[in-house]
């Protein structure tokens, strides 16, 4: 039996109170509250459930959609797989998540692609995207074969060797030609190699003091810059992945000045945390890009509010406590993120008046979906909150506050970030088309996978 | 750290030796180590800080006075003890100070230890440990302005200026006008005197 | 006092009670038995990441005069994977234990993780972690420098300078600051004691961000050491791999490195007649330093590794000659 789910008193995009009604997978009605119409018939008109729930004061937001996300598997099963990382994006919000190619193999064949999107399918948390590698082996010497996974069952759309830049530039060239065949972009990790051998942390005021190899912020902005024009020269789309400098926010805005087709995105920790954490030598806080200073922190800010950076995107990067457990040289880069992205965002821009729900509906599912160009097709996400659009929503309740526990969340990993820190804001329920995936702020104990009889995965948490 | 400084202003307690008799007992003492010593001409005098140190200057003084071959200026020295305590663990941080050798020496001499008021011996056990670390004396013998009593090792003095018998819960404290403003012996925590003075370190044995 | 890991957490007080007991542990070694009773029963791990003869026998000679037992814990290999990780060496310390672990380690910052990561409770000092801090020499470095320009200098009757900061020196630090620990350490402590700094170097060997420190800068040694007429010189070692490396070589020769910040008889002589030469050692003369100014009168630098066993004993006395409880949790010195 279907489950048909009436939220009573919802603001959709933080609007005017309203029911909202989930039923047959879309959102079959939007109405005043007290006057949405419910049946417990379906089309056919077999029986379904009908479920309440009060949501008055709750925020309704398209699901967020992820372009960049790490789920480790195939590869590194001990720090996530594609079951627990998508059920974390499911507890954050996501409906789907677009995962980076660089697992182990490399996802650089439409084998591995595929192998992805399947088990993305089967755990049934979120759509799962693969995104392609650019080179073989993330090896920046030769182009992948970009067309076979565009053509797979994957439909792959994003390209990118994230964890390294693709530095050689006619390469760069060549694959932002290459992917305009089946309108596909090359999201860029800009880190030019050489500015950054060794590199620990922001180069500043921090890394002199406490003796921690810089990464300048040139290293990130030389490449940006480079690829801008490049895009402008051939003609290409550009997406540049978790820009984290005032430098970087300059020069896309610039190239958007121009007409270059270029989009960009920040992390939510580049939107709250600062390098001054690095004096701690933890190195949860060691991630790369590098935390940078306030004012890059108030540049990406500045950015995402007017529009020059499109997207916030969590580059969830979970590792093992042994890869974190350490020291600061000799640990991995990253943090997990996709439990306190929308959080995150709400805090540093909603709670301060800098953007509005709509806003962040825009940067956090609607515009990641288009760069993805996940908008369209047989499973669209990212879509209007509409009726006949896919019921692809969360309910947020943005009063409440949760004091973050590592060990209470649902990714695999324990390398967040904001351990022990209250933010605001609580995912109450997060809905697949029309499935619900997360109720009462829970991952639901078995979503019911969209095919029968899978394997049950994530046996190790 | 505690490093035995004097707590000025009025102390607490009962006053039990003035002035005059620190100078008497100390003079006394003076006559007591030439007569056992036969002369001072091989005599040399080791205070411990802080008080004994100014105790062994003042000594000094009436020792040349009875023997002129005593001489302050070549006979005296200092021994800091802290790095031979056996209470370095039971204590908060203390301060290393210094340790000075008279001039003339110590090997062949016949020190005298100079300490203000004797208690459990240990502070002296320490001294000994120090002094054959640093040479071999012909003799060492021990002066102390105060005896309180209530010895844990098998430490007498040869010198005394005053046997107080006390109780344990009683803290005696000696003050001299170059570290303290003025020449007293002081015993308080008998019944209604302030709690907490018996804890104060080094400055109350 | 708790630990020792970086000259930047030491108030003046700190660093003063540092030197002074550093100067009466000096006095011990003076004489014929140079052995102290202090620490007998205490055990002190010497746990090194990286070879450093030098450092490891002056902590080691430092904690048996002070009668503690000595373990020698040499964990060299770069990589965690290959090895035992940084925990589970703590916790192996812990299980046997130490006391106090004085570590040596490639990664910046690995010091302070063993002092506060819950891994073990013994004391921390820190024997110089990557580019970050070597405490206990700009300790000595300062003690060297108090008893000559303070001490012997001030005619006073102190010839270690007890009790006195380093108020109105000028202190030059010369060479590869970027990648040295003894400069940053310098700085902050030197600092702290109310001397003057300037460092001077090639723009290629000073990080960015330097000009957050308390110090001056200069890319020009002839100035420096003619116009500002600096008390002591500082010489750092220059590691012969900065000159390799093709396009990424920190300077363009050994040759143009010696012609611009080597100390040689020339120089020396726009000093100061007082003028004292250190250097952390180990020396490449010819290269940051020549012979003649290495043997001459002013280098203090023979001098200065015999402090560095009086500055190390003072270390573990000041942090193991004392309660648990006499100190606050969390706070370090």
């Amino acid at each position: 039996m279907t489950t048909t789910y009436v939220l009573r008193g919802v603001r959709p995009l933080g609007g005017d109170p309203a029911d909202v009604v989930l039923a047959g997978g879309v959102i079959a009605d939007v109405a005043a509250p007290g006057a949405a119409s419910v049946t417990d018939r379906d089309a056919a008109g077999a029986p379904v459930d009908v479920v309440e729930i009060d949501a008055t004061d709750h925020v309704l937001l398209p699901g967020l959609v992820d372009l960049h996300t790490h789920l480790r598997e195939p590869g590194r099963e001990d720090a996530e797989t594609v079951a627990s990382g998508t059920r974390a994006a499911a507890a954050g919000g996501f409906t789907a998540v677009h995962a980076m190619a660089n697992t182990s193999p490399v996802a650089d064949t439409a084998g591995v692609v595929e192998q992805v999107w399947r088990l993305g399918q089967e755990a049934g948390w979120v759509d799962v995207h693969p995104i392609g590698a650019v080179t073989v082996g993330l090896g920046g010497e030769r182009l992948a074969e970009l067309g076979a996974m565009a053509d797979s069952a994957a439909r792959v759309r994003v390209f990118s060797d994230d964890g390294k830049c693709v530095h050689d530039p006619i390469l760069m060239r060549r694959a932002l030609e290459y992917v305009k065949a089946f309108d596909g972009v090359v999201a860029q990790h800009a880190q030019e190699p050489r500015l950054t051998e060794g590199a620990q942390m922001n180069e500043g005021v921090v890394s002199a003091e406490i003796g921690l190899a810089g990464w300048p912020a040139v290293a990130e902005e030389a490449i940006i810059a480079r690829d801008v024009l490049l895009a402008e020269h051939v003609g290409s789309r550009l997406h540049v992945c978790h820009l984290s400098t005032a430098g970087s926010v300059e020069i896309v805005r610039w190239a958007k000045g121009r007409g270059i087709d270029v989009t960009a995105e920040v992390t939510p920790h580049h939107l709250i945390l600062t390098d001054d954490l690095a004096r701690t030598y933890d190195p949860t806080y060691k991630v790369n890009p590098p935390l940078r200073t306030a004012a890059d922190v108030e540049a990406v800010r500045a950015g995402l509010a007017d529009g020059t950076i499109d997207i916030v995107a969590t580059d969830h990067a979970p590792h093992t406590r042994e890869d974190k457990d350490c020291e600061w040289g000799a640990a991995a880069f990253g943090m997990t993120g996709l439990e306190t992205a929308l959080a995150v965002v709400q805090d540093t821009m909603v709670d301060t008046g800098r953007m509005t729900w709509s806003d962040v509906a825009r940067v956090l599912s609607s515009a990641p979906a288009r760069i993805g160009r996940i908008d369209t097709g047989a499973a669209p996400q990212g879509r209007p909150l509409e009726v006949g659009e896919p019921a692809n929503v969360v309910l947020v309740d943005p009063s409440a506050t949760r004091t973050v526990d590592a060990r209470a969340q649902a990714t695999a990993s324990g390398n967040t970030p904001f351990a022990g820190r209250e933010l605001p804001g609580r995912v109450v329920a997060t809905f697949l088309r029309g499935r619900a995936t997360v109720l009462d702020g829970a991952p639901v104990a078995a979503p019911a996978g969209s095919s029968a009889g899978a394997p049950t995965r994530g046996g190790h948490r | 750290m505690s490093t035995g400084t004097g707590m000025p202003g009025t102390p607490e307690g009962t006053t039990v030796l003035g002035a005059s008799d620190v100078a008497r007992a100390l003079t006394r003492i003076a006559h007591e180590i030439v007569e056992r010593a036969k002369g001072a001409q091989d005599v040399v005098l080791l205070g411990i800080p802080t008080r004994g140190v100014t105790l062994a200057v003042r000594l000094a003084e009436r020792l040349a006075a009875i023997d002129p071959a005593f001489d302050p200026a070549r006979d005296v020295g200092e021994l800091d003890v802290t790095m031979y305590r056996d209470d370095l663990r039971r204590q908060p941080t203390r301060a290393v100070g210094v340790t000075r050798l008279p001039e003339a020496g110590i090997e062949g001499k016949t020190v005298v230890l100079v300490d203000d008021v004797l208690y459990s011996g240990r502070t002296i056990r320490a001294a000994l440990d120090a002094i054959g670390d640093l040479g071999r004396p012909r003799a060492v013998r021990l002066a102390a302005l105060v005896d309180r009593g209530h010895r844990e090792l098998p430490i007498r003095p040869d010198f005394v200026g005053k046997n107080l018998p006390t109780a344990t819960s009683e803290s005696v404290r000696v003050r001299l006008a170059e570290v303290d403003g003025e020449d007293a012996v002081v015993i308080s925590g008998r019944a209604a005197d302030a709690p907490g003075a018996a804890e104060r370190g080094e400055a109350t044995r | 006092m708790k630990h020792l890991l970086s000259t930047a957490d030491l108030s003046k007080d700190d660093a003063l009670l540092l030197l002074d007991t550093s100067a009466q542990m000096a006095a011990t070694q003076s004489r014929e038995i140079k052995k102290l009773p202090t620490l007998r029963g205490r055990t002190v791990v010497n746990l090194f990441y990286e070879d450093s003869t030098r450092t490891r026998i002056s902590f080691e000679t430092a904690a048996k005069r002070l009668s503690a037992d000595v373990i020698n814990f040499s964990a060299k290999g770069s990589s965690v994977s290959k090895g035992e990780s940084l925990k589970d060496t703590a916790l192996t310390l812990h299980a046997m234990g130490a006391d106090a672990v004085v570590v040596r380690h490639w990664a910046s910052g690995a010091p302070a993780q063993l002092a506060h990561a819950g891994w073990l409770d013994a004391a921390v000092l820190n024997a110089g972690d990557g580019t970050h801090m070597h405490p206990t020499q700009a300790l000595l470095d300062a003690f060297t420098i108090r008893r000559h320009l303070v001490g012997l200098r001030g005619g006073g009757a102190d010839r270690d300078g007890v009790g006195s900061d380093l108020a109105g020196l000028k202190v030059a630090i010369v060479g590869d600051v970027l990648h040295s620990r003894v400069a940053r350490a310098n700085v902050r402590l030197l600092h702290t004691l109310g001397a003057q700094v300037t460092l001077v170097s090639p723009p290629t060997l000073l990080p960015v961000g330097v000009e957050a420190w308390p110090c001056r800068t200069s890319y020009d040694l002839d100035a420096t050491l003619a116009d500002w007429q600096p008390d002591a010189v500082m010489m750092l070692r220059v590691q012969r791999e900065r000159m390799s490396g093709g396009s990424g070589a920190f300077f363009p020769s050994p040759l143009e490195y010696t012609r611009y910040f080597g100390l040689d008889g020339r120089r020396l002589a726009l000093l100061p007649e007082h003028a004292i030469v250190l250097h952390p050692g180990p020396m490449n003369r010819g290269l940051e330093i020549s012979a003649e100014a290495a043997d001459s009168d002013r280098a203090v630098i023979v001098e200065q590794v015999a402090n560095g066993v009086a500055v190390r004993m003072a270390a573990l006395y000041l942090l193991l000659a004392h309660t648990e409880a006499a100190h606050t949790e969390g706070t370090s010195l």
